[in-house]
C-alpha cells in the first residue's frame, strides 16, 4: 500500500468525536499524579506508616527500620542515613509490577503519552515505534514483576493478620478496629488484582490449547479470566486502596483522626 | 438540525464526506428522520432523494456482513446499527470514510490491503486425525475460546481505529487487530500444530500495539481483542523471546507441549 493513498494523519487533538473524549485521559493523569506523588511523599516521610498493630502497605514489608516491624531490625550502620527510605526499598517491586501491568500500559500511553490520546483523536507525534525498540520492549518482562508481585499479596495479608492482635496492658489481644479493615480490604483489592493478570493468566493455562483433562489448571485459567475481565477497574481501585491504607494509618498515627476500636 | 413535527419525525442535518481519491469535503443534506431509524437509512434516503451518485458500501443491515463501516460523529461504526437515537438529536450527524484505508469515492474505501495480510498467515495445520475414518475430537471447552474470535464479521473497524495503521500508516510493518485476532484464532485452535509466534513478532509486528484497546471499544462483536486475543499472543512471544526462566523451566517440564 502507498502511503500517499492513505487519508492525511490529523493534526495533534484533531477528531470530529463530539462526546468529552479528553475526560478519560485527563482523569488517568491526574489521579496518576497524585498517587505518584503522594507515593513518594508517604516514603520521604520515614514516619507515621504505623500505629498500634497498624502498618502501612507502602513501607511493607520494612526489610531495615525504626519499628518493631523489621525484618532485620534497625537501620545497618553502613546505610548512610541521609538516604535511608525503608519504604523506597520496597515500592520498586509493586511499582513495576503496576508500569509494566497491561492496563497502565494502555492507560498511560494515553493519558500520559498522548500516543494516542484517545481513540481516533489526532496524535502530536509522526513517529512511532511501540514497544520493539529498548527500553520498551523491557514491558515483556512483567512476568518477572508478577512472581514478586505474588509473594507482596502474602505479605500484605500477614500485616494485616498481625492488625488484628493489640497490645493492651502487656497483653497480646485479637480486636478489630477500622483500621484492620481497611488493611483487609486493601489485601483482598490488591489480591483480586494481581491475580487476575494478564502474565498469570497466560501461566496457569493460557498457553494451553487444550486445558481437558487437566481440571485444576482449567480451575485456576477460569478463576483468574474472572478475576481479568475486571483487571481495569481493579487496577484502579487497588491503586486507591493502597494510597487510602497509607493515609488511614498516617492520619491515625499523628492523631488527626481516632481509629474505632470495634472490639 | 433537528425540528420535532406532529407526525413524531424530525428534519436532522447530515454531513456526508463527498468526493473522490482523498478529495472532497462534507457536504450537508436536510433529511427526515425518527429515532428508530439507523444512519444508513438516512444514507439509502439521502441517495434516493438528493444524491443518487452517492457511494457507500453495505449489504446486510443487520450487523453481520460488516460492509457499511463508516465514521459516525468521528467514532469508527456501522451505518446499520447506529440507531438515530444514540446521536445527539439537536445538532448535524457527520458520516465520513474509514481513515485507516485508502478512500475510493464518498463513503466508499479499499479495504483490499486486509485481503492481502490474510494471506501471509500460516493456514490452519491440523494434527493427525484422531479416528480411522479421518475425524478428529475435540471438547466444546477446548474450543470456547477460539469460538469468540470466529465472531468476527471483518467490518475492519478495529483496523481503522488502531492508532498504528490510522495515524501511523505503518501497513508495511503491522497486520492489524483483525489479522493478530485471527492469527489467535489458529494459534489457540485445539487441532493446530502450525507455529505463528516467530512471525507474530518479527513480520507482522505485533510489538507494535501499545493496548489502548481501542480495537476492542469499537468492535460491533463485542469481541474482547486486547485482552483475549492480543495479549495472550504477546504472552506467547514472550514465551519465546523474553523469558529465559521460563525456557528453563520447559527444558526440565512438559511446558512446551500446547
Amino acid at each position: 500500500m502507498t502511503h500517499s493513498s492513505l487519508p492525511v494523519q490529523r493534526s495533534f487533538a484533531e477528531t470530529l468525536r463530539r462526546d468529552l473524549w479528553w475526560i478519560s485521559p485527563l482523569t488517568v493523569l491526574i489521579a496518576f499524579s497524585t498517587f505518584l506523588i503522594y507515593g513518594t511523599w508517604s516514603a520521604l516521610q520515614n514516619s507515621g506508616y504505623t500505629w498500634g498493630p497498624y502498618f502501612s502497605p507502602f513501607h511493607a514489608p520494612e526489610i531495615w527500620g525504626p519499628t518493631e516491624h523489621a525484618w532485620f531490625g534497625p537501620r545497618p550502620a553502613w546505610w548512610p542515613e541521609i538516604v535511608f527510605y525503608p519504604a523506597l526499598i520496597i515500592l520498586p517491586f509493586p511499582g513495576l509490577f503496576r508500569f509494566t501491568c497491561y492496563y497502565y500500559r494502555g492507560a498511560y500511553y494515553k493519558g500520559f503519552w498522548a500516543d494516542p490520546a484517545a481513540c481516533a483523536v489526532g496524535e502530536a507525534r509522526k513517529t512511532y515505534r511501540g514497544e520493539r525498540p529498548f527500553p520498551n520492549w523491557l514491558q515483556n518482562l512483567h512476568r518477572y514483576a508478577m512472581y514478586i508481585a505474588l509473594i507482596f499479596i502474602v505479605m500484605l495479608a500477614w500485616d494485616a493478620w498481625k492488625g488484628f492482635w493489640w497490645l493492651d496492658n502487656g497483653n497480646l489481644h485479637f480486636g478489630v478496629g477500622v483500621g484492620t479493615l481497611i488493611m483487609w480490604a486493601n489485601v483482598a483489592l490488591i489480591a483480586s488484582y494481581t491475580l487476575g493478570c494478564h502474565s498469570l493468566r497466560h501461566i496457569v493455562g493460557g498457553f494451553k490449547d487444550r486445558l481437558t483433562g487437566q481440571p485444576i489448571r482449567a480451575a485456576c485459567y477460569t478463576q483468574c479470566s474472572r478475576l481479568n475481565a475486571r483487571h481495569g477497574t481493579l487496577a484502579k481501585w487497588s491503586m486507591f486502596s493502597v494510597a487510602f491504607t497509607d493515609f488511614y494509618i498516617r492520619m491515625v498515627a499523628g492523631g488527626y483522626i481516632t481509629d474505632w476500636r470495634l472490639f | 438540525m433537528s425540528t420535532m413535527t406532529d407526525s413524531g419525525t424530525r428534519k436532522q442535518t447530515f454531513s456526508l464526506w463527498r468526493g473522490e481519491r482523498g478529495t472532497g469535503a462534507f457536504k450537508d443534506y436536510e433529511a427526515t428522520v425518527t429515532d428508530g431509524m439507523v444512519v444508513l437509512d438516512v444514507v439509502h434516503q439521502i441517495q434516493a432523494e438528493q444524491a443518487n451518485d452517492l457511494a457507500c458500501r453495505w449489504n446486510c443491515k443487520a450487523g453481520k456482513c460488516g460492509s457499511c463501516s463508516a465514521e459516525i460523529n468521528g467514532k469508527p461504526k456501522l451505518m446499520c446499527m447506529t440507531r438515530l437515537d444514540q446521536l445527539p438529536a439537536n445538532e448535524p450527524v457527520t458520516v465520513e470514510p474509514m481513515r485507516a484505508f485508502p478512500h475510493v469515492k464518498d463513503l466508499v474505501t479499499d479495504v483490499s490491503w486486509n485481503f492481502e495480510v490474510k494471506k501471509k498467515i500460516l493456514k490452519f495445520v491440523p494434527r493427525a486425525p484422531d479416528a480411522p475414518d479421518g475425524t478428529w475430537r475435540i471438547q466444546q471447552a477446548d474450543s470456547d475460546r477460539v469460538q469468540e474470535y470466529r465472531k468476527c464479521i471483518e467490518c475492519f473497524l478495529c483496523q481503522d481505529v488502531c492508532h498504528v495503521l490510522r495515524d501511523h500508516h505503518m501497513h508495511d510493518e503491522f497486520i492489524g487487530p483483525r489479522f493478530l485476532l485471527y492469527a489467535a484464532a489458529l494459534e489457540m485452535h485445539p487441532l493446530d500444530t502450525g507455529d505463528r509466534v516467530p512471525a507474530l513478532k518479527k513480520d507482522f509486528g505485533i510489538g507494535l500495539c501499545n493496548i489502548t484497546k481501542c480495537c476492542t471499544e469499537v468492535c460491533p462483536e463485542h469481541i474482547q481483542i486486547t485482552d483475549n486475543a492480543i495479549i495472550p499472543l504477546k504472552e506467547r512471544v514472550a514465551d519465546e523471546y523474553f523469558d529465559p526462566l521460563g525456557q528453563l523451566v520447559q527444558i526440565f517440564s512438559r511446558r512446551k507441549e500446547k
